[in-house]
């Protein structure tokens, strides 16, 4: 392996601006790691080696000339195949989109475009995000680096499995449940949930508009805040997209302290139902900031014990209308029934081939919750336990700056494991759901090994206060690194069957 | 609350414009009945003083100039469909021949 693909994206951008490294040979270093590992691991459903190579090219001629550029000018990224970019097919990890190309870039593509940063590819995911395991895609699913026969979580499995083989030093998720933040607890890397509006939307393909939300994958809380800071900021395309100035993000990360900081354990959040050892990591994790001098009180949020049950009527509610589009028409699949067939049979055939059986089955569900006669008991419920949730929120924010729990109750489940079982594949999520619910930003960091397995972490803070992520991930990621002797993915084994 | 059957789930699918075999409906019964049955607490969780949140960060009246901005071609409109004639999407018969 090549030591370039060691580097977190903050060292390779040094290196880049003054020129000691080349972009090319930093593209290059990671597609041949691709070709290495991505036969075993699965996180690419396509690798975009021209124009990658092609974007290296021309921020090494433009540093040549001493232009000035964005400090992650020629540092590689990879995107979640849910977020369209033009130029490269975007699939949702579903065959109702096999081979579409959009024909627009989402904005946070936009901004890494502006950024020059090479896009090495798409990566996989469970179809249309609905999934904590990545097995749900229509593409195979992906394997997690730390053990093949396990999970790298979901849906944002490829592109946490990517950046934790050492593929791409950075990618690009998107969190509607969880689905940053668990597959990077699972995988030992960093994810990171912005503000609900924080980072735009526009071209994320939509599961839940109301909860999903675009955020960062890296192997450094540092190399989170530097992509926070390219992608987030106000986007007049996205009419839920905040006008808040993003922050000072990367200064939050390089201050990394918690001294005086009042961090609140949740108290529901941890316990029955979390494994031993994620329960034994999360304790030292809290023995730690307590010696660095944070505050740790304990709050209570009664009404989480509620957000499983109402995330799974509101999302499956807001997908069913969502995907309501894939109807053989504008884009995509169509497939034509013998005969001659009107719109309807075309669009509930196609709708039967293009869908896999969990995307079915939200809609399903979806359409249930919403239909006449259920709406008040179902849906209008569920979004009466969202206020509950955010009072709960608001009223640990009063005792606490930070709220902190174990990202998911377990570490990565065995392939297959889970696949007959929905609801115990929903449980995984039980920590992570809440902050979707209340629009609040969160982030996991690696807390440590339990049978070799990842355990992650996290932080949760006030709609609006990333920065506070930033600061108190990068202080326990410090303190906990000071006791390993250096970062958790140092101890991940050597990908199985790669030489 | 009551149970989900498999004429439901028929009736769902038609609605949601989904084909499914007959294994298929049995098995999705099964399978919402199970998920129905474990969110049925969230009914009972908030009582009528609670108002509902359909927006986690509260924006309202969001606008814009009355201008036209970037806006995709014809053709980029049509790339991705899989039909399409004289610059418009082209899908098979809206009514039945009867």
């Amino acid at each position: 392996m090549s030591d370039l693909t060691r580097l977190s994206a903050a060292q390779l951008a040094e290196k880049l601006t003054s020129r000691e490294i080349s972009a090319v040979e930093t593209v290059q270093a990671h597609l041949d790691r691709i070709g290495e590992v991505d036969p075993a691991i699965n996180a690419f459903l396509h690798v975009n080696t021209d124009e990658a190579l092609r974007v290296a090219s021309e921020v090494d001629k433009e540093r040549s000339l001493g232009d000035a550029m964005h400090p992650l000018a020629g540092v590689p990224i990879a995107v979640k195949d849910l977020i369209v970019t033009k130029g490269q097919p975007t699939t949702a990890g579903s065959k109702i989109l096999e081979g579409w190309h959009s024909p627009y870039d989402a904005t946070v593509v936009r901004r890494l475009r502006d950024a020059k940063m090479p896009i090495l590819g798409k990566t996989n995911l469970d179809e249309f995000a609905m999934g904590s395991s990545t097995e749900h895609s229509a593409y195979g699913p992906t394997r997690n680096p730390w053990d093949l026969e396990r999970i790298p979580g979901g849906s944002g499995g490829g592109s946490a499995a990517a950046v934790a083989a050492f593929e791409a030093p950075l990618a690009l998720g998107t969190d509607t449940g969880g689905s940053i933040r668990q597959p990077g607890a699972v995988t030992g890397t960093v994810g990171v949930k912005p503000t609900y509006g924080g980072v735009s939307r526009y071209g994320a393909i939509a599961m839940a508009s109301s909860l999903d939300q675009i955020g960062p994958v890296t192997r450094t809380v540092l190399d989170s805040a530097m992509l926070h800071e390219v992608i987030g900021g106000h986007d007049p395309h996205d009419s839920t997209s905040l006008t808040d100035p993003v922050g000072a993000l990367v200064e939050a990360a390089r201050n990394a302290d918690v001294k005086g900081m009042r961090i609140g354990v949740i108290k529901e959040l941890q316990g029955e139902g979390y494994q031993e050892g994620v329960q034994a990591r999360f304790n030292e994790a809290l023995d730690l900031l307590r010696q660095a001098g944070a505050d740790v009180v304990e709050v209570s949020c009664p009404n989480f014990k509620y957000a499983l049950g109402a995330y799974y009527l509101i999302m499956p509610s807001e997908a069913s209308s969502n995907l309501a589009k894939y109807d053989g028409v504008r884009f995509g699949l169509r497939v034509v029934p013998d005969g001659a067939p009107t719109i309807e049979r075309v669009m509930g055939a196609t709708r039967a081939a293009g869908f896999g059986d969990e995307v079915k089955r939200r809609i399903i569900l979806g359409t249930y919750a919403l239909s006449a006669g259920y709406y008040d008991a179902y849906y209008g419920s569920a979004q009466k336990v969202r206020t509950l949730i955010q009072r709960d929120f608001d009223a640990a924010f009063t005792q606490a700056d930070v709220l902190i729990s174990p990202t998911a109750p377990t570490t990565a489940f065995k392939l297959g494991e889970k696949l007959d079982d929905p609801l115990a594949m929903y449980l995984n999520d039980v920590a992570t759901i809440p902050a979707n619910m209340a629009g609040v930003p969160g982030i996991s960091v690696p807390g440590g090994l339990s049978d070799g397995l990842p355990v992650g972490i996290q932080f949760l803070a006030p709609a609006r206060q990333d920065a506070r992520l930033y600061r108190a991930g990068a202080a326990l990621e410090t303190l906990l690194e000071n006791t390993w002797g250096g970062p958790l993915l140092a101890q991940a084994p050597e990908i199985a069957g790669v030489k | 609350m009551p149970e989900i059957t498999r004429e439901d789930v028929a009736h769902l699918a038609r609605l949601a414009h989904i084909d499914m075999s007959a294994e298929e409906l049995d098995r999705m019964a099964g399978e919402l009945a199970v998920i129905v049955d474990s969110v049925k607490a969230v009914s009972e969780a908030a009582g009528d003083d609670v108002p509902a949140t359909s927006h986690p960060i509260p924006l309202s009246n969001v606008y814009r100039d009355d201008v036209i901005g970037e806006t995709l071609s014809n053709d980029e409109a049509l790339s991705g469909a899989p039909d399409n004639a004289d610059g418009r999407f082209k899908v098979p018969a809206i009514l039945d021949e009867e």
